[in-house]
């Protein structure tokens, strides 16, 4: 059974002048010194893609440039799932006997690197090239026709969404490094400057730098976490082809990892969830099932998420406060989740937990990934 | 742009919205591809769509991506569940709403003339 032993970020925000091949470094040098590790301990190496250093082999650029001499190297790309997905092969690996600790990192200056046009242009490119991005979609405008439908079927609120943004705010202002960690209400969501309607500016995720880093190993260090389940569902890629906006596939991946962790919904009692946006946050807890259909926001509102609630959920902030910084911003999920399970939450430190529930959606609710941890 | 897709924009240039069905199965597709993704079957027709259908799904976008989409802030974009059984992106005329039947016009814009849905 594969572990993790060490978490590193580098906090997310500006980064002035730091490329992704920096991140990276800090992240790892930092996750290494987390887990008590050197450069020669390590003999796997999986990283995220970067946008702004759009490498074909970024991996081994990586390997050479920190030093390091892998056994197995490569880097991947499943939007914002890339995190799980990357953090469940390098587990697959360690179990197979094919790495003994497996260095896991996304980093990219998103926000530094490149113009905020750019930035949109980019990521847009997960829809057709032919049938969805010649009419001006871009990512929020995907996840705002996701809300419209989803509000529409569920009797979802602009205020429901607006609580999650709230949530994360509040989460961050405990968490060093957060890019977002100002406190805001609701009636701040309802009032910020549209984007795509229903989703406001206040409902998206801001585009960070920054970078985190994993070590995943064969061998429990002592005080980490175990990775107990694992499983992914990728239904569609373009919102165009998804046959159901209440089904996206989530709940499979979800359904997948819980069954190989041999583990119910009802034993889970720390959560991580992608939450690029409020609705992607509001879909997820609900498709998944610790929810209601249309009651998330009535448990945010009665606490339930939050640090002394039943299901602690991104206390890091998530990527609506702690930032967006790409495949960074999906892992920094996981690497909170261990934390908290390893006791390593400083001042955010939520009591005794067991079992974490993580997941990571990329593209426009198109790649699912979910994993289970369990504190040691 | 791939042969199909140009197929399609060239019949939005026409005034027409053209879409696939597959001779075997009956399946119509908005993705135009050589097979039809329901049977396998290679024999596929393009037809002109009726152009009706129903919004399924709708967005107004304020922040654009680029320069040659601010001139159009605020735009609609949609999704339309067509009369034939498939779901397409298109513009909308800004104010429609989930579950309105709408009818296919289209605007010049960059090159292309994009699908706008108007109340039918
Ligand atoms: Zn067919």
């Amino acid at each position: 059974m594969a572990h993790i032993v060490g978490a590193g970020d580098t906090g997310f925000g500006r980064h002035e002048g730091r490329t992704t091949i920096d991140l990276m470094t800090q992240a790892a040098t930092a996750a290494l010194a987390d887990a008590g590790l050197r450069r020669g301990d390590i003999d796997g190496l999986i990283c995220g893609y970067s946008t702004t250093h759009p490498h074909l082999m970024l991996a081994t650029v990586f390997a050479e440039h920190f030093g390091l001499d892998p056994v197995y190297a490569h880097a991947m790309q499943a939007g914002g799932a890339t995190g799980c997905a990357m953090t469940m092969l390098a587990a697959r690996l360690a179990d197979a006997g094919q790495c003994r600790r497996i260095l896991v990192i996304g980093a990219e200056n998103r926000a530094t690197g490149q113009s905020r046009d750019s930035s949109i242009q980019t990521l847009a490119q997960v829809g057709h090239p032919d049938f969805e991005v010649p009419y001006g979609a871009t990512i929020p405008a995907y996840y705002a026709l996701l809300a419209s439908r989803y509000m529409h079927v569920h009797g979802v609120t602009e205020a429901d969404l607006a609580e999650f943004a709230v949530l994360m705010r509040g989460h961050a202002a405990n968490c060093p490094g957060a890019h977002q960690a100002a406190p805001i209400t609701v009636a701040d969501v309802l009032a910020s400057k549209p984007i795509a309607a229903p989703l406001k500016l206040l409902d998206c995720c801001p585009i960070s730098d920054g970078g985190v880093a994993l070590v995943v190993a064969a061998e429990a260090a002592g005080g980490g976490a175990h990775i107990a389940g694992m499983g992914q569902a990728h239904r569609h890629q373009h919102i165009t082809h998804a046959a159901d906006l209440t089904q996206t596939g989530a709940a499979l991946a979800a359904e997948r990892a819980l069954e190989e962790a041999w583990a119910g919904l009802d034993d889970i009692d720390y959560l991580a969830v992608y939450d690029s946006f409020t609705i992607t946050l509001t879909m997820l807890l609900e498709e998944i099932g610790f929810a209601p259909r249309g009651g998330a926001a009535a448990m945010a509102r009665a606490g339930a998420f939050g640090p002394a609630g039943s299901l602690p959920l991104n206390t890091h902030g998530g990527l609506l406060a702690f930032g967006h910084c790409g495949v960074g911003g999906g892992m920094a999920h996981i690497a909170e989740a261990y934390r908290q399970l390893a006791g390593k939450a400083g001042a955010r430190q939520v009591p005794d937990r067991r079992t974490a529930f993580v997941h990571g959606d990329g593209g426009v609710m198109s790649s699912h990934v979910s994993l289970v941890l369990r504190a040691e | 742009m791939e042969p199909l897709a140009r197929h399609f924009w060239d019949g939005c240039a026409a005034g027409e919205l053209r879409l696939r069905r597959c001779t075997s199965c009956d399946t119509w597709q908005t993705f135009p591809r050589e097979f039809c993704t329901a049977c396998g079957s290679t024999s596929l027709q393009w037809r002109r769509a009726a152009g009706t259908g129903t919004v399924h799904a709708a967005t107004l976008v304020t922040r654009a991506p680029s320069d040659a989409f601010r001139p159009l802030v605020p735009y609609a974009i949609l999704l339309v569940d067509l009369d034939e059984g498939v779901r397409m992106m298109a513009h909308g005329m800004p104010g429609l709403a989930i579950g309105q039947r709408v009818a296919v016009t289209f605007l010049a814009h960059e090159g292309r003339h994009l699908p706008r849905f108007v109340a039918l």
